[in-house]
């Protein structure tokens, strides 16, 4: 094997995952006793690995009776992520609440700003339309951009590039979805003087995928260091759901269904795994051209796409700027 | 007003929020020097669509022709010829 490629298997794959379980339990009750000072934690339940991993381990460290799960689909969520998310509540035996955020998305002007800008780009989309946004460029060294992908009632697709002003203004509306719930989350974090668990994994944080003041927001983030790889090792571990550890990540965001590596990601997320992971422990292009199977020139653009995503996303890890620091709070 | 000129302008008014000329080099890379992330360079082409009436293609997109003031200025050019 691949000198680099058996360096993931050692560090990343075969990753000691009682011990990681173990410190992360007691990393997340020190943050409560120490920093949080909440009696319990909040998690909105979404069916996918990520906010389950997050949820057991939240039981794992505290118990099923302090923690609250939360489901919080809308018109666009897939039917399967929510009865995964339901069968994870009954597996953890949590108590729970459903709140459908349709009606306010809908009030809020969500759907109809999104398909304004839709309509803009295919005049002809109406209801019984589907749609989904999909990137292009990172893996070919190009600038990032994105296309729109409608389905009319018939099945047939139809893709067109997306003008700058109606792809910013289709993220803009759908963001609302995530930034809705994470209030919804809040209000019973609030209610129950708990904590609100943010459930990012190490590719969604470092790469800036997720929405600021939505599902960016949140008090402690337990799986922030960990790539997607380990999530999935840790589902499997903690024995959750045949139906969740074997579930292919969606952004569950849109009426088609798009896989993560379609709208942000270059490449799917086992390789963007290695990708970053070889990217931050100083590999070169060339090392990992040899253990992704791609050329040169490809994992060059790869690790260039990682920056420029760091970069760019930069603001949205960011806390408000001062213009003077305010060192009585230590900011 | 030339190329050169309105390209200037518009990344100093817009991302620099300055009129003074020295503030951006031509040949400074909007991307290695921060000036411009992965978002502005989309809207540079925006920008140039709609000001030079040009369509910039999806193989077009790549920073030897968008990532700085001389880049852009030739890329007009050789769209234009």
């Amino acid at each position: 094997m691949h000198a680099l490629a058996e360096r993931y298997e050692n560090e990343i794959i075969n990753f000691d995952r009682d011990k990681e379980v173990e410190r992360i339990c007691e990393t997340m009750r020190n943050i409560m006793r120490s920093k949080l000072r909440r009696r319990g934690v909040v998690v909105a339940v979404s069916g996918g690995i990520d906010s389950s991993v997050s949820a057991a381990l939240a039981v794992t460290a505290f118990g099923a009776k302090k923690a609250f799960f939360i489901q919080l689909p809308e018109v666009d969520s897939a039917e399967d992520t929510q009865s995964r998310g339901s069968q994870l509540i009954e597996h953890l035996g949590v108590e729970h609440t459903t709140h459908n955020i349709a009606a306010t998305l809908d009030a809020i002007g969500c759907y109809d700003a999104r398909d304004e800008a839709i309509i803009k780009t295919f005049p002809e989309y109406t209801d019984g339309w589907k749609n989904k946004i999909v990137i292009k460029g990172g893996l070919n060294g190009q600038v990032n951009h994105f296309m729109l992908v409608v389905q009319d009632p018939h099945g047939q697709m139809h893709e067109k590039r997306l003008d700058l002003r109606e792809y910013l203004q289709i993220v803009a509306a759908t963001n609302y979805k995530q930034r809705i719930r994470k209030s919804i989350e809040y209000y019973h974090a609030d209610r129950l003087n708990y904590a609100v668990i943010g459930t990012p994994n190490r590719l969604e944080y470092d790469q800036g995928f997720f929405v600021k003041n939505g599902d960016g927001s949140a008090d402690l983030k337990p799986i922030a260091h960990l790539y997607k790889t380990q999530v999935y090792a840790l589902a499997k571990h903690l024995g959750l759901p045949e139906s969740i550890c074997n579930a292919i990540p969606t952004t569950d965001t849109y009426s088609l269904p798009q896989g993560q590596d379609e709208f942000y990601f270059a490449l799917p997320y086992q390789e963007m795994d290695k990708a970053l992971w070889a990217h931050n422990v100083g590999a070169s292009a060339s090392d990992l051209a040899s253990m992704l199977k791609i050329s040169e020139e490809q994992a060059k653009f790869v690790f260039q796409d990682i920056d420029n995503k760091r970069k760019t996303t930069h603001y949205l890890h960011a806390k408000p700027y001062l213009i003077d620091s305010i060192p009585e709070l230590g900011l | 007003m030339s190329s050169e000129a309105k390209i200037r302008n518009y990344i100093l008014e817009n991302y620099l929020f300055t009129d003074d000329e020295s503030a951006l080099d031509s040949a400074d890379s909007f991307l290695d020097k921060g000036i411009l992330d992965s978002t502005g360079i989309l809207e540079v082409i925006y920008f140039l669509e709609d000001e030079f009436e040009i369509k910039v293609e999806d193989t077009e997109m790549v920073p030897e022709n968008l990532d700085s003031v001389n880049n852009i200025v030739s890329f007009i050019e050789r769209k234009r010829q």
